[in-house]
């Protein structure tokens, strides 16, 4: 049993990157690995949008990231400037900035490139998923 | 140009590969910030210039006419971080027509080789 953190730089539907990495996320745990972390950078933080909305024939990457947390206990970590610059925001970033509402819900949080150093340093494996 | 063997190299905490120009895209400025973030949390940090990401090194730029920032203030500041182990792929040099006196910081040329051995000796790599 390993502990793994994944970093994923690819935004939903774009890339496969993203799917790829909700796919090995969900294999992980199946094996009886442990998923502690997925950390959301460049592109990838538009995985934490509460307003994502597929087609319903289509993975729900949202949903199945939050799946991740409930089953397992993941935390979901959104790196907060690349977050903000690119509009995702939870209600006390937007109150902050003065803006009429917000897209990122718990579980996903938002925090800094230094959590990012933290999942790195605290698991077996960080496994990126880019474009 | 003489590229250093991996006889040189010493491990560090952290290894960041850039591999995207400075203007076009926000890879190798959220490279960079992970880069910074990790040594202000004292980790020992190497940067890896490959690929396009050589252009960040070139001496002179400006924020320029596609209105991003780009990145060599980020990289004026590397110093400052004690981010000092700085290496080069010589193949992406020469692509492109570029030498080690083109460019603004003491950065080390590598062999494919040493590249390869380079990323291998890393407890860990993060690559932009």
């Amino acid at each position: 049993m390993l502990n793994y953190a994944l970093v994923v730089h690819a935004a939903p539907y774009s890339h496969q990157a993203a799917l790829s990495a909700l796919r090995f996320a969900d294999t992980l745990v199946t094996g009886g690995h442990r998923l502690t972390t997925v950390f959301f950078y460049h592109d990838g933080v538009h995985n934490a949008s509460a307003l994502m909305s597929p087609p319903q024939d289509e993975v729900h990457l949202a949903d199945g990231w939050k799946r991740l947390h409930d089953d397992h206990d993941t935390q979901l970590l959104v790196c907060i400037a690349a977050g903000l610059r690119r509009g995702l925001l939870n209600a006390d970033e937007a109150n902050r900035h003065g803006l009429a509402s917000h897209n990122v819900e718990p579980p996903f949080e938002l925090t800094g490139i230094g959590q990012l150093v933290d999942a790195m340093l605290n698991n077996d494996r960080l496994i990126t998923f880019a474009p | 140009m003489t590229s250093l063997s991996s006889s040189h190299i010493e491990p560090q905490d952290l290894l960041v590969v850039l591999r995207h120009p400075p203007h076009g895209a926000h890879w190798l400025r959220e490279g960079i910030d992970v880069a910074l973030v990790a040594a202000a949390f004292g980790q020992r940090v190497g940067l890896l210039f490959q690929g396009d990401g050589v252009y960040a090194l070139l001496e002179g730029q400006q924020a320029g006419a596609l209105g991003q920032k780009g990145t060599y203030p980020q990289l004026a500041m590397l110093e400052m971080y004690d981010i000092e182990s700085l290496w080069v792929s010589a193949a992406a040099l020469s692509e492109r027509g570029l030498s080690i006196d083109d460019l603004m910081l003491p950065v080390k040329p590598l062999s494919a080789e040493a590249v390869a051995e380079l990323i291998q000796i890393q407890p860990h790599t993060l690559i932009f």
